[in-house]
């Protein structure tokens, strides 16, 4: 199976090719179809490849397409790797994204230009195959650019609104300025070690004696700023809000699920070049953790469902770096997993709701859905339960792993724990506080709007049921070492990806861990309860007002960054541009035409006076000639 | 003094020096013509003083004369032609008032 | 002194003093006249060189058919001494100095030139027999070309000397 690995890319491009050239001809219905199973092709081939790297005694398979780059020494082929990480990811890719699919068939049938969507989404899921699935940076860095340039199209899809494609301009920008740290980071590995691609890389690192600790670092940071581009940390994470102007589904696979998991995907391959660099992974740790707190108290005074589930996705990516940064890596990969399937399952329980409430997404609008929304109540509850690591669901084996390595990283001073307890803590409460306004209560919106309430159709809800199933069950996967000796997804990761293996804690130490965390989540539930009971949307004041908007970040940025460089721009246009360049240009040309009137005044019109200036050339000429005979 | 071959260059030379002259004096649009042709028959003289002194070989210079001539006729016909054009338009002949290139 | 010397010497003379007729003479009429005088001398040493066809040519085209041409050219414009204008001083004073320094000028670019006895016998190169042999073998392409030539001239003249076709009043002329 696995020699058909090529299939896997190909059929989302093809997909892609046929609904992006005939998406004004092509009938909704078809077009929906071939999207949708152009990923159901991938999805079975991958798993395939899944089981055939299951197996035992299986090793690394590159399997070459073409060559690439040759010149001169540089040689870089266009491969494939298959190892545990990549195929774990092609599962998540193609899994959730053929549920997402399927979803959009439903949520984006009103839309004219539903067609050229799944061309999108297609060329979206094809560029983030090729990220998972290259054998070397620079093919990753093609799906990785690939996938930025699909976020941008998608989330400006409603091109007509200037605010939306502002927020697709946007990410776009920003995720370039990560990426240009990405390509520093790549120029240097290439200049260090010669090769790009990751065996070669990594058996150098391996073998070749120690180079000193600096080298290491900053290829590693400027690595990381790529990812902090495209996985939304901080400095560079005010996109992810702002993206969320796309469809639904869109922010479900793009902003949730996949693409901004690629700077986890990049630095947990990556793991034996940031194992040489405990600066630069205690960096990753920290931005991680502080964006993950940052995050979560925005999160806790959003007023649009899709904004905290945004800001909520940003804090958990933030665990996930904070699980990197300590150099768990198969725990931020599981991490990865099971906050697929939960907050794929939330923005496409959210998006059934705007569907239903008629395009609103204001929290202060709704209230007390559950009772005309029954599928979508369930499944949204579930997956609140699972992002907040209640005990038997998802989330809580990946989170609470992350939390209890947090601790064995550094046992006596745990205040990696301490805070990530308290961001786990905000995640329950805004969660649950989202739940409760939008699914109980009393209605609050317009009489239309509760006229209109009603569940969605079977294609939303199928992979709504599918995905809350896999957010239970889906974290068995993981159990942590107290309740079994055996970690399946780590042992299978083992292969590619090797942890720092000092998270070793006795089992007392854990089981009291889990019980504090969970008693933490419980607690937050029973409070938000409370406090969402009689709903207060009065104006806020002080640290509330600054959480809500946003601690003024864009603000900052604006004033900092974008506000000079304009004032830049305009200094280089008026000056050097227009007066410069410009000048220089004209210049020429005024300078000729000065010349040309000095000239014209020879031009008498009198035949007498041209024969004169001949004799006198005549003179001149003979003279000269006469002279240098001479 | 014997003739040499620098008399007649001097000659030719003399001739074509007066000719130019001539063009740059005077304002009689068909004076100017006429000079032209002088200084055409000054280059035509010292050609056929060329051929003269080489002797049997050189015959080439005085075909050239000839169609010197030729040419010298053919460019008068048209000449004239424009000057009688441009006196009719101008009624003058007058060089000053024929300044129409200027435009 | 030769017999050549001496016609030389004449027939130079009468070629100089002619040319400033043509230039100095305040009537056109006059200054043709100069001007077929001055042909007559150069076609005299023609003769002297022995170039008996030339100098025929000479004085048949250049004094026979192009000083009438412009004798009928001076009579249609019934120009006489009155009506001839003069340039300013200034610009007489530098056509001649100017005229002078190009003489000066070529005199001594060709003052290193070889300065040879003339040979006085004459030779059989400007016998028509011999022009009429070269002109018809080697030089035979010019010559049916120059048949052309004066064909685009005498079409040129007559078509630039068309009186235009009278247009009514308002109308611009036809370029």
């Amino acid at each position: 199976m696995i020699h058909y690995i090529f299939l896997i890319p190909l059929l989302p491009l093809i997909g892609f090719l046929i609904n992006g050239i005939g998406w004004r001809t092509i009938p909704k219905n078809m077009g929906g179809i071939i999207g949708c199973g152009a990923i159901l092709g991938s999805f079975i081939v991958s798993l395939g490849v899944f089981f055939e790297v299951n197996t035992p005694g299986f090793h690394t398979q590159i399997i070459p397409l073409f060559d690439f780059i040759k010149s001169g020494k540089l040689n870089i082929p266009f491969e494939f790797q298959i190892d545990a990480l990549s195929s774990l990811f092609l599962l998540i890719i193609t899994g959730v994204g053929f549920l997402i699919h399927v979803y959009s068939t439903s949520y984006m049938h009103h839309d004219e230009g539903m067609v050229k969507y799944f061309s999108f989404l297609n060329l979206f899921v094809f560029f983030m195959l090729l990220l998972v699935l290259g054998a070397n940076y620079l093919i990753l860095f093609i799906g990785w650019e690939g996938v930025g340039l699909c976020s941008y199209l998608l989330i400006g899809f409603w091109f007509k609104n200037r605010d939306y494609t502002n927020a697709a301009k946007k990410a776009f920008i920003m995720n370039r300025i990560g990426d240009l740290g990405f390509l520093v980071g790549m120029l240097m590995i290439l200049y260090t070690f010669g090769t790009l691609s990751y065996q070669d890389f990594f058996k150098n690192l391996h073998d070749a004696p120690k180079l000193p600790a600096s080298t290491y670092n900053w290829i590693a940071i400027c690595l990381f700023i790529g990812a902090t581009g495209k996985s939304a940390q901080i400095p560079l994470y005010t996109w992810l809000p702002d993206a969320m102007a796309g469809p639904t589904p869109v922010s479900a696979l793009i902003h949730a699920a996949t693409m901004v998991t690629a700077g986890i995907y990049m630095i947990a391959r990556s793991c034996a070049l940031y194992e040489l660099a405990p600066l630069v992974s205690n960096i990753v740790a920290a931005i991680g953790l502080a964006t993950a707190i940052i995050a979560a108290t925005i999160a806790l005074k959003q007023y649009d469902i899709k904004k905290v589930l945004a800001y909520s996705t940003v804090s958990q990516l933030g665990f996930m770096f904070l699980a990197l940064g300590i150099g768990a890596y198969s725990t931020a990969v599981f991490h990865v997993m099971t906050h697929a399937f939960f907050k794929a399952l939330l923005f496409l329980g959210s998006g059934s709701v705007i569907h239903a409430m008629g395009g609103e997404q204001d929290l202060r609008k709704m209230g007390g859905l559950g009772k005309k929304m029954p599928i979508t109540k369930i499944t949204f509850l579930i997956g609140c339960l699972a992002i907040s690591g209640i005990p038997g669901f998802a989330g809580f084996f990946s989170k609470d792993e992350i939390l209890s390595r947090a601790f064995a990283s550094n046992p006596t001073s745990p205040y990696l724990f301490v805070m990530g307890i308290g961001a786990a803590m905000m995640t329950s409460f805004y969660m649950f506080r989202l739940y409760y306004l939008t699914f109980t209560g009393s209605f609050r919106g317009t009489h239309e709007q509760e006229h209109h309430l009603h569940e969605s159709p079977f294609a939303i809800t199928l992979p709504l049921i599918i995905l809350a199933v896999l957010s239970i069950v889906g974290g068995y996967v993981g159990l942590p070492g107290v309740i079994s000796e055996h970690h399946a997804l780590e042992s299978f990761l083992s292969t590619a990806i090797t942890n720092r293996s000092k998270f070793h804690l006795e089992e007392s130490t854990e089981w009291i861990l889990m019980t504090v965390s969970t008693l933490a989540a419980v607690f937050m539930i029973v409070y938000a309860y409370t406090a969402t009971k009689k709903p207060n949307f009065a104006p806020t004041t002080g640290l509330a007002k600054m959480m809500e908007n946003k601690w003024y970040v864009d603000e900052i940025y604006n004033a900092i960054i974008v506000k000079p460089l304009q004032s830049i721009s305009g200094l280089l246009d008026t000056w050097a541009d227009k007066k410069g360049i410009d000048g220089i240009v004209n210049g020429v040309g005024k300078t000729v035409k000065w010349g040309g009137d000095r000239m014209r005044v020879l031009q008498t019109g009198q035949v007498g006076f041209y024969i004169f200036i001949m004799v006198i050339g005549m003179i001149a000429l003979f003279s000269i000639s006469f002279l240098l005979v001479k | 003094m014997p003739v040499t071959s620098s008399n007649y260059l001097i000659l030719s030379l003399l001739l074509f020096s007066i000719g130019i002259m001539g063009t740059l004096i005077r304002r009689n649009a068909i004076i100017i013509f006429m000079c032209i042709e002088l200084m055409l028959n000054a280059v035509n003289l010292l050609l056929v003083h060329f051929s003269h002194l080489n002797g049997d070989v050189d015959a080439d210079s005085q075909i050239f004369v000839f169609f010197i001539m030729v040419v010298a006729a053919a460019e008068v016909a048209v000449g004239l032609a424009i000057i009688a054009m441009m006196y009719r338009k101008v009624h003058s002949v007058d060089v000053n008032i024929l300044n129409r290139l200027k435009h | 002194m030769d017999f050549y010397d001496i016609l030389f010497w004449i027939l130079s003379v009468m070629a100089v003093g002619c040319a400033l007729g043509v230039v100095l003479s305040r009537n056109p009429i006059h200054s043709v006249i100069f001007l077929i005088l001055t042909f007559f001398a150069i076609s005299g040493h023609y003769l002297i060189m022995n170039a008996q066809f030339l100098a025929i040519v000479n004085i048949i085209v250049y004094a026979g058919a192009i000083m009438v041409l412009f004798l009928y050219i001076l009579m249609l414009m019934n120009l006489n001494a009155d009506a001839e204008p003069q340039k300013g001083l200034l610009v007489q004073i530098a056509g001649i100095l100017s005229g002078g320094t190009l003489f000066l000028v070529l005199l001594a670019a060709t003052k290193s030139a070889h300065n040879e006895e003339i040979n006085k016998v004459s030779t059989n190169v400007g016998l028509i027999t011999n022009l009429g042999k070269l002109l018809f073998t080697k030089y035979v392409l010019p010559f049916e070309i120059s048949s052309v030539l004066f064909l685009t001239a005498m079409i040129g003249a007559i078509v630039i000397g068309k009186k235009e076709p009278q247009l009514k009043n308002g109308e611009e002329h036809i370029a």
